[in-house]
């Protein structure tokens, strides 16, 4: 049976796209936030992940406002990443495994999530970027594992509450624990934290909610579910609303997990950006 | 259920919730922001800004806040950021070009603030 090894969490800022495009990892700006990537790199390496199960908010590539998904699923065996209209060079296609995302999209919905199955989808920055960050060179990376991306809506209200995430991720869980081939996965919560890119607000950061939120989500992810989504903007800001990706990763990793690892920086363009190893205990 | 009102006109300082409202107001001009994202459709806008917003439908409103380049009266138009980021990107405007232009700051004095936050 497949078993959950862990799970990542990583900003997806498009700025860092363009960073590892342009080679900027030691540069001063740059520099502490790439080497808060060493120490999942290392983890990855020891424990060589078959499929990586990549938790993200699409920002309008792969959905537009006309059919907008709550929740939806990759079912493709592969992923073409598209110009979003920045000029940020265009990546090779991710291999995906259709035979498990059908397989994950069933017990999905026997659990009475009933979510969006993609046969086609163009990943965005949100899935590519975390792609990048963890297994740089991508698929001439010797360990890169396949891909199932998993979509949330947080560009219009109303977005899932935080409860509903994180019952999301552990029916997410029980889904990839039932999967009969013996393989190892991790599962990547990536966006936020908090930041807000539009209105007079635009640039709010919040260290100190950011702060909470990664020790909560730890040893305690049921307590964030109290905080409302309203809420949740005003701390996090418009977009900070990403940590729903967070909420869902967590849910699918069960009770208990060991944080190896850990980086916060502010900022990182717009956006205080966090990192973390959540090690499955068995 | 425990109530979570949501509201556009939030009481959230300089906040505008993207919801069913606001989308269904600023539905043309995020549709034709969501065009951008092919190279030719920028490039088309570029040669005929009016015959474009034309073709999609604008209002006047939405047009004059994209002639204007003017972020927060797209936003008050119905215009949801991430579409209108793809705006930005026409004209080589990144996030911090963006939030300065929004918060009448220069861009270093709103990078300023964001390293701040930081402290």
């Amino acid at each position: 049976m497949a078993t959950i090894i862990g799970g990542l969490t990583t900003s997806h800022i498009p700025a860092v796209g363009n960073a590892i495009a342009q080679g900027l990892q030691n540069e001063p700006y740059w520099k502490p936030f790439f080497d808060g990537y060493k120490p999942v790199r290392a983890w990855l390496e020891k424990h060589k992940p078959d499929v990586a199960i990549n938790i993200y908010n699409d920002h309008g590539l792969g959905f537009f406002l006309d059919k907008m998904p709550t929740f939806a699923i990759g079912a493709a065996h592969e992923y073409v990443n598209e110009d979003e209209g920045w000029g940020i060079p265009v990546l090779p296609p991710f291999p995906g495994d259709a035979p498990m995302s059908w397989h994950i999209i069933e017990r999905m919905v026997e659990q009475e999530f009933d979510i969006t199955s993609c046969q086609e989808l163009a990943v965005d920055h949100g899935f590519t970027v975390p792609m990048q960050l963890f297994w740089p060179g991508l698929t001439e990376h010797p360990d890169f594992p396949r891909a199932i991306p998993i979509s949330a809506n947080t560009v219009q209200h109303p977005i899932p509450t935080l409860k509903r995430a994180l019952d999301f991720g552990r029916a997410l869980g029980r889904a990839i624990r039932s999967w009969p081939e013996d393989i190892k996965v991790v599962v990547l919560g990536t966006g936020g934290l908090s930041h807000q890119l539009d209105g007079e607000r635009a640039g709010f950061i919040n260290k100190e909610f950011d702060r909470m939120c990664m020790e909560k989500i730890v040893d305690d992810p049921e307590a964030l579910t109290a905080i409302s989504r309203m809420e949740l903007v005003r701390q996090a800001g418009s977009q900070g609303t990403e940590f729903l990706m967070w909420m869902m990763m967590r849910g699918a990793l069960g009770d208990k997990v060991n944080a190896l690892h850990q980086n916060y920086v502010i900022p990182i363009s717009n956006t205080g950006a966090g990192t973390m190893i959540l090690e499955c205990v068995d | 259920m425990n109530s979570d009102p949501i509201d556009p006109h939030s009481d959230i300082e300089g906040t505008t919730i993207f919801d069913g409202r606001m989308a269904m107001k600023g539905y043309a001009l995020n549709k034709m922001c969501y065009s951008f994202n092919k190279a030719e459709n920028r490039a088309a806008y570029l040669a005929d800004p009016e015959a474009y917003m034309q073709e999609y439908g604008l209002n006047e409103a939405q047009k004059q806040a994209c002639r204007d380049r003017d972020v927060l009266a797209m936003i008050a138009e119905g215009g949801n950021i991430y579409y209108l980021a793809k705006f930005a990107g026409i004209y080589k405007l990144n996030m911090q070009d963006i939030g300065a232009q929004q918060t009448g700051m220069s861009v270093e004095e709103f990078k300023e603030k964001l390293v701040r936050q930081g402290d």
